[in-house]
């Protein structure tokens, strides 16, 4: 017998709403069809009222989590058509928030994914991690979430010596705590019995419905926008990290080194940082097309960005990542368990802000 | 000019896609421009080993543009939400929502356009 029922908007495990039309035969999904709408905000189209600068603003606002990447690729997009050379500390700096961001993205998504499986210790376990992440942020930029540092031609922030000397003793901490909840996360009876072989998406089907990110190197495709070389990280050492299974399991464990990684990537930074300017002044309104790439805590980013030579863009379009993985959400749940859909759909680290713009 | 763009008569995008498919690409989305009163740019994104390569069709205002769903079923969010923002209509979407992905049953105008206000519902019934 089939049965239609309501996944969302309202859901315990979904943060942001977003509905999905379960199509049902017994207690297995046949079909899948996603619905959104309910925090459009048509972020874009501010573009018409919104100078160049003032757009940054609005970029840091399509998602709290990733704010501060988002106004990365706007503002790198913009020097890139404006031919605005930036300074060697600011990319540093950008470098260096932008992975603190990764990891309080990827910290927040696996406390919540602890909790979709029942696990409540662990979720309040990461949570309380990512708290020191958190601090980072305060301390270095004034805000927790929307840090707000990119202007055009660099960073309005810099970070002293003594900052980084109590940040690197913070990771530290971090990355024991974090290491000690490794063994849960990754091999636990239940962890294991809710995601191994759950939610499988092969490596064609996941380039082929132009999946990103952790949902795409989680199908064995290696492919990270950090790969670009982007802000500091042509002077940084940087894999991406790949898992082979295809399950939620594999997408669980990608996020997971991602964030050790990102670690590692700011001790690299920080060691590396040079003692230059940290933005330098633009003069000229933007004119032409650009597009810019960068790596969020969820994956690819696109700007598209369009200047007519006043301070008013012409387009500013933004593809987000979560965005290019809902096709492959759509078609990974039919033949799953109901009681495996909450599990499957935080599995792509859904964020329906970014999505909806 | 973007780099690595390449313009394409609508006519023969399906055909293009289909090649850049049979090459390994990766399909990365569609940016939506209004031109002026009259023309849109579609931009067809593509990734290959992190080049990115774009095809660029010109479409008429109230012109219909052949899905590229058949093909690749990951564009029918972007497709959907190009028809919501903009009107444009693609003919034989996989899942077509008909103008009504992120609007109302009740709206009708493109909310992403300056120029002209026009009836998603309207534009596709003339299509048909």
């Amino acid at each position: 017998m089939k049965n239609i029922i309501p996944f969302g908007p309202q859901h315990p495990v979904l943060p942001e709403p977003i509905h999905l039309s379960l199509t049902l035969e017994d207690e297995i999904v046949i079909e899948a069809v996603p619905a959104l709408g309910y925090v459009h905000r048509g972020l874009e189209k501010l573009a018409d009222i919104r100078d160049f600068n003032q757009m940054i603003q609005v970029c840091e606002r399509v998602c709290g989590i990733c704010s501060m990447i988002h106004a990365l690729c706007y503002c790198q997009g913009l020097e890139d058509m404006m031919k605005v050379e930036v300074p060697e500390r600011a990319k540093f700096l950008r470098t260096i928030w932008s992975e603190i961001h990764r990891m309080h993205s990827h910290l927040l998504w696996l406390g919540l994914y602890a909790d979709s499986f029942g696990l409540e210790s662990l979720f309040m376990q990461f949570w309380k991690i990512r708290e020191r992440i958190m601090d980072i942020n305060e301390v270095t930029t004034g805000s927790r979430v929307i840090v707000s540092v990119n202007i055009i031609g660099g960073v309005r922030r810099d970070i002293s010596a003594e900052q980084i000397r109590w940040i690197l003793g913070e990771l530290k901490i971090v990355e024991k705590e974090f290491i000690a909840l490794q063994e849960t996360m990754n091999n636990e009876y239940t962890v294991k019995k809710r995601t191994v072989g759950i939610g499988y998406l092969s490596k064609e089907l996941a380039h082929s419905l132009g999946a990103a990110g952790a949902v795409l190197r989680g199908s064995g495709i290696s492919q990270d926008m950090r790969q670009l070389k982007y802000a500091a990280l042509s002077h940084l050492d940087f894999e991406p990290i790949v898992e082979y299974g295809g399950d939620c399991y594999s997408r669980g464990l990608v996020r997971f080194r991602e964030v050790l990684q990102s670690i590692d990537l700011v001790r690299q930074a920080v060691d590396k940082l040079p003692d230059t300017e940290i933005s330098v002044k633009v003069k000229g309104n933007p004119e032409g097309e650009v597009i810019n790439r960068v790596e969020q805590p969820r994956g690819e980013c696109l700007y598209y960005l369009k200047g007519n030579g006043t301070k008013f863009l012409d387009r500013v379009r933004i593809r987000t990542p979560t965005f290019a993985n809902v096709p492959p959400l759509a078609h990974i749940l039919p033949g799953a368990d109901l009681a495996s859909v909450p599990v499957i759909v935080l599995s792509i680290d859904p964020c329906i802000s970014c999505t909806e713009r | 000019m973007i780099e690595n763009e390449e313009k394409v008569p609508k006519k023969e995008l399906v055909g293009k896609v289909q090649q850049l498919i049979s090459q390994g690409y990766r399909f990365v989305t569609i940016s939506c421009v209004e031109l002026d009163e009259k023309y849109f740019d579609l931009l067809y994104h593509f990734d290959k080993d992190l080049t990115l390569i774009t095809l660029r069709v010109v479409v008429e205002r109230g012109e219909t543009v052949p899905s590229i769903t058949v093909l690749l079923f990951g564009a029918f969010l972007i497709e959907n939400e190009t028809q919501d923002h903009f009107g444009i209509v693609f003919e034989d979407s996989v899942l077509d929502f008909g103008g009504k992905l992120y609007l109302g049953d009740d709206v009708r105008r493109t909310p992403f356009c300056k120029y002209g206000i026009k009836d998603v519902s309207k534009t596709k019934q003339e299509s048909e």
